[in-house]
């Protein structure tokens, strides 16, 4: 049987990740590429690198990281952060990401997830969509979440998979940074809508959380985190310990 | 050193790496006397299965892949590289493979329950299938590895090393002679993958 994955998301900008690690048994804590093999060593099942540099010269220091990264852990590596173009697509493919997320670029650029996918496969375009509700409606939001297009997200989500995402990772901007646990709510809608795997985001602030997440609704098919992880409030290898207590399906 | 076949076609990054990190010397390489000089071959391969069949035949590397095979050299197909091992696909059309082990690619679809999502895409354990297969020689029944596919090897029985299960058992790896093929995916598999690529590499 398929395993739910555990995702540990890494904020990077100029080379280095930010949002804070606080993790005493390693060297360099800004480190992506000690981040990540850290985290591959836990049992990450899969990686989230997020670029948030604008500048020319930190796109190139995340190349390079995305690169080394690729030399020395084995696992998926997605990454988001400045794609707009097909050429971004092949700028971090080259480097050794497999999947790339779009969010704000597919916005922009509609045509953006149908020509990726049709150059590089579905399985390598992942749609990322920020989604808040606003009047009892769920709304696409752009630019990290600040702007409201308008959009409505379940619409606009079944549009881009019907184009060739071949995995949809929803951002609650409901429950981020709360942790007070993903929302459930939002996410059943999504699943409901489409036959692609779908990602969880925003929200987990324990291990419970996850529980929760995967017993309520085992359509999703992982869960994504930042934070929690980086702090150690959640260890990767405990929380898979517990879900396999559970019954849920995973790799240990 | 192990030679891996570029005919422009996926990120080939990692598959070199993977190769790096057990120490074993790789060449990503579409230059045929590079390939005959080998002492084994990796056919990888993403996206979909004509388009790669028709770059590996324009390149004339099919030829050369077979020229290899036939002289006994260990030849391993990843993902869609192992797919094209077979004689026929059935990938929008139905198109010729290399025909080098017996069987046919179908769409998962027609076989799994209704409402599982397509790709498989995921960590799945791996079932041997009393096969025995030296690439599994450093890793157990029931391990994980990383899969991500819409289609998969059907009518092989013979060739099947082990299989993962979607509620029916899909084919993971098949083996004819000097031939191998992994349709998940040893380079994105962590420690087993690698263990999986060592094991290739003692062939």
């Amino acid at each position: 049987m398929i395993t739910k994955r555990i995702i540990p998301c890494l904020d990077v900008k100029n080379g280095r990740v930010v949002k804070g690690v606080n993790f005493k048994n390693l060297g360099d804590v800004a480190s992506p590429v000690a981040l990540a093999q850290y985290y591959s060593e836990c049992g990450a099942d899969e990686l989230v690198f997020y670029d948030i540099t604008a500048s020319v010269e930190g796109r190139r220091l995340f190349t390079d990281i995305l690169r080394e990264t690729a030399s020395k852990v084995f696992i998926p590596l997605t990454v988001g952060g400045g794609i707009n173009a097909v050429e971004d697509f092949e700028r971090v493919l080259k480097c050794g990401a497999d999947k790339v997320s779009v969010n704000s670029g597919a916005i922009r650029t509609p045509a953006l997830i149908g020509e990726a996918a049709k150059r590089y496969g579905d399985q390598c375009v992942v749609l990322s969509v920020d989604i808040k509700r606003v009047d009892g409606v769920f709304r696409v939001f752009s630019k990290g979440g600040r702007e409201n297009t308008g959009m409505e997200a379940i619409e606009w989500v079944k549009r881009c998979v019907g184009d060739g995402a071949g995995e949809v990772v929803v951002n609650s901007i409901d429950t981020d940074g709360v942790k007070q646990g993903f929302d459930l709510e939002m996410l059943e809608k999504v699943c409901e809508a489409v036959s692609v795997p779908v990602i969880a985001s925003g929200g987990a602030g324990c291990a419970e959380d996850f529980m929760t997440l995967f017993q309520t609704l085992p359509q999703v098919d992982a869960g994504l985190a930042a934070s929690i992880f980086h702090f150690g409030e959640v260890e990767i290898k405990e929380l898979k310990k517990e879900m396999l207590t559970r019954g849920i399906p995973v790799r240990i | 050193m192990v030679a891996i076949i570029d005919y422009g076609v996926g990120n080939l990054f990692s598959l070199g790496s993977s190769f790096a990190a057990i120490g074993e010397e790789a060449v990503v390489t579409e230059d045929p006397s590079i390939i005959a000089q080998a002492d084994r071959i990796i056919l990888p391969g993403v996206g979909a299965f004509a388009d790669a069949m028709h770059k590996l035949h324009t390149t004339g590397l099919d030829d050369v892949l077979k020229a290899e095979v036939q002289k006994g050299k260990p030849v391993m197909g990843i993902c869609l590289g192992m797919q094209m091992l077979f004689e026929k696909s059935y990938e929008y059309g139905v198109h010729k493979g290399l025909a080098l082990i017996k069987g046919n690619i179908k769409p998962i679809r027609d076989v799994i329950a209704p409402g599982l999502k397509i790709p498989h895409i995921g960590w799945n354990a791996l079932h041997f299938t009393g096969n025995d297969c030296p690439l599994f020689r450093y890793i157990g029944e029931g391990e994980y590895v990383y899969f991500v596919h819409s289609f998969y090897a059907a009518d092989c029985d013979e060739a099947v090393t082990a299989t993962a299960s979607y509620s029916v058992p899909l084919t993971a790896a098949v083996q004819s002679g000097n031939v191998f093929g992994c349709q998940f995916h040893p380079e994105k598999s962590g420690e087993a993958g690698l263990k999986i690529l060592k094991a290739f590499c003692e062939i």
